[in-house]
């Protein structure tokens, strides 16, 4: 998969906290056996009235003035279901990055296999963040992996962010877990002779 | 140097440490089934790869299948294909399957344990947040996306970083009408929807250890809704004669050794736990829950929370979470009239759960307007439940048994709550649309939903008892 660095974008801010996969990508979707064309129901019972083709506009991804690869979320974001078809709908949408102050523990490892990069802030600069955008929605973000740090463009205010220094690596050229326990694949075999 | 539970069997799965980094860990059960493995077979093709350990690996169809006329072809297109390619794949990587029709069918967190595939001190994963259910007989089981799916096929290991771990300490005797599934409701109502993200659980003391594994298997199985990878329960006499002389159980000489080997899995006395949590049976009522994630859940006598006990910041989520609901702050939640009754899911639909609705629901008739489906989690509990004679019981009463299945806990089928509609369901989450677009759901025992059903309205069940 492709590799991922700096991010600047604006931001689609989604204020809401205990957003869980079931919002994301309803399990009526799930159907596919392919991992490709999530994106179109994203957030599909938000998006769309009562199931139909109808786009409230009060929901922010129907609202034009908000768009970018960076989507912002409320507290513990990606919680339940372990699918991650949540992922790969965010992914395909068009988001490189998400930003909460909370990530559920099984969609932040899924993401993170899809180069979907969650970045955990503190709650005061979440809210830092949703109150930039609020003031002017073309506010660009800069979230840069190298470096570990997330900025508020316009107003120069900066947090670092962690993420463990494995899975920067994987991140930062591209390769995946499964490349690595291949290459251990002797290491594996010796375990299982041992047990 | 004392250790937990957690840490005995997590120590001896570790193939390789990474500095800086996850630990390779080796995973000794890998449970598939028809919605979440597709893409990994697809990564293994493409990557002209074989399933490392198929042996290792069991799969079933479960989240997809109709609990209706399972004999004929699945009516609907997107779903057959689905169900067809996990046939497909199993075949063609050697993998055993328990599809539609095999007498082992059934819900993937159900057929584990009573096949006897389940064992203590195991490594589990499953594409499926509710592999922590297994964690009820002492081994390490969690839920993992389809690209870790693709993982354990390819090298039966997964990167892990190891969770903190948590303990939670539940004491004394439940009061009449409490279950296991009012244990867990009460834990999650008092740390929160993401109270134990980032950890691991193990649940002890006095109320756990008198507990059946069916009940077990209903605390563990929720452990996800508090945000916990897995949850589990050292191994008893009672885990093992829950055991002994199932399908995959070992026997004879070899099951001698494995007890004794089980026997050794139990958090040391002087064990360090990141955080400890007590409470005390005798608290917990039966519960019900009102909004839209689980740990939104009150005594059944409680009334929902007034917008003035919530703090400032959470209020736009609360109010769009009891909108959704058609709920009023403050009100109470005793009395609600209910359109549906759904008793099944991983979390409660084993033969215990069926015994108990039965046992209360014997003689009486579910009230004018509702329906209310039962779907046994298995195949082997259907039979069950047709040998005791339980399914006369559920037809007298007006109750729909179905064939099993995941069903209405997640509306993937045509098993859907209608929009607007209010569901008591013994199943696990509450969520938005889960059991179908705008249903609405109050998570529940299975002996409250069987009050429901045959009052229409939420119900204290103490007082038909």
């Amino acid at each position: 998969m492709s590799a991922i660095n700096t991010v600047v974008s604006s931001i689609v801010p989604l204020p809401i906290e205990n957003i869980d996969t079931d919002q994301i990508i309803p399990a009526r979707f799930l159907k596919a056996t392919s991992r490709d064309g999530f994106g179109k129901n994203l957030f599909r019972d938000w998006r769309y009235e009562n199931d139909s083709e109808a786009q409230p506009k009060d929901f922010v991804l129907n609202n034009p003035t908000y768009t970018g690869k960076i989507l912002v979320a409320g507290k513990n974001f990606g919680c339940g279901s372990s699918r991650e078809h949540a992922a790969w709908a965010i992914k395909d949408y068009g988001f490189d990055v998400v930003v909460s102050s909370f990530f559920a523990d099984i969609f932040r490892n899924n993401a993170l296999n899809n180069f979907l990069l969650p970045v955990i802030v503190s709650e005061g600069f979440l809210q830092k963040i949703f109150a930039a955008t609020e003031k002017d929605a073309a506010t660009q973000v800069e979230v840069n992996l190298e470096k570990q740090y997330i900025k508020i463009t316009t107003t120069g205010e900066q947090e670092s962010f962690d993420i463990n220094a494995y899975k920067k690596t994987c991140l930062l050229n591209g390769y995946d877990d499964i490349d690595y326990l291949l290459s251990i694949r002797n290491d594996i075999e010796a375990y299982e002779a041992a047990k | 140097m004392a250790k937990t539970l957690f840490e005995k069997i997590w120590d001896k799965h570790v193939v390789k440490e990474i500095p800086d980094g996850p630990s390779v860990l080796y995973i000794d059960r890998h449970f598939i089934h028809e919605v979440t493995s597709p893409q990994a077979f697809k990564g293994l093709e493409k990557r002209g790869l074989q399933v490392f350990r198929p042996k290792q690996v069991v799969a079933t169809a479960d989240h997809n299948v109709p609990t209706l006329n399972q004999h004929l072809p699945i009516k609907e297109e997107l779903s057959r294909i689905q169900v067809q390619t996990l046939t497909e794949n199993c075949k063609k990587f050697g993998i055993d399957l328990y599809g539609l029709g095999h007498p082992y069918q059934g819900i993937v967190h159900v057929i584990g344990p009573e096949l006897g595939v389940t064992q203590p001190g195991m490594t589990m994963v499953c594409g499926d947040s509710h592999t922590s259910t297994h964690g009820a007989f002492g081994a390490i089981a969690f839920g993992i996306g389809t690209s870790e799916v693709e993982m354990v096929l390819a090298t039966q290991c997964l990167m892990q970083s190891k969770p903190k771990l948590m303990r939670i300490n539940v004491d004394g005797e439940l009061k009449t009408g409490v279950v296991s599934k009012d244990i867990i409701l009460y834990i999650i109502a008092q740390i929160s929807a993401s109270g134990a993200t980032g950890y691991f659980v193990e649940y002890a003391g006095s109320a756990i250890r008198s507990l059946s594994m069916e009940a077990r298997m209903t605390i563990c199985n929720m452990s996800i809704e508090m945000g916990a990878r897995g949850g589990m329960i050292a191994p008893d006499d009672i885990t093992f004669d829950y055991m002994k002389g199932r399908t995959f159980a070992p026997q004879g000489e070899a099951w001698d050794k494995a007890v004794a080997y089980w026997r050794t899995l139990y958090s040391d006395a002087d064990a360090k736990f990141d955080k400890e949590i007590n409470i005390a049976a005798a608290a917990i009522e039966p519960m019900i829950t009102y909004g839209t994630n689980p740990g939104m859940g009150i005594g059944v006598t409680g009334h929902i929370p007034a917008l003035s006990e919530i703090e400032e910041k959470e209020k736009p989520s609360y109010e769009k979470s009891l909108h959704y609901m058609g709920l009023e702050p403050g009100a109470n939640i005793k009395g609600k009239k209910i359109d549906y009754v759904f008793i099944g899911s991983c979390t409660n639909s084993r033969i215990e759960d069926l015994r108990m609705v039965a046992s209360f629901v014997k003689g009486k008739k579910k009230a004018a307007g509702v329906e209310v489906w039962i779907v046994p989690g298995s195949k082997q509990v259907e039979q069950q439940a047709i040998q005791e004679g339980i399914d006369k019981v559920f037809a007298e009463a007006g109750f729909m048994l179905r064939q099993p299945g995941c069903s209405a806990c997640l509306g993937m089928n045509e098993d859907k709550i209608p929009a607007g509609k209010y569901c008591i369901s013994t199943s696990n989450r509450n969520f938005e649309g889960r059991q179908g677009p705008n249903a609405r759901t109050f998570l529940a025992s299975p002996l409250t939903a069987a009050a429901a059903a045959v009052t229409g309205e939420v119900t204290d069940i103490r007082e038909l008892i």
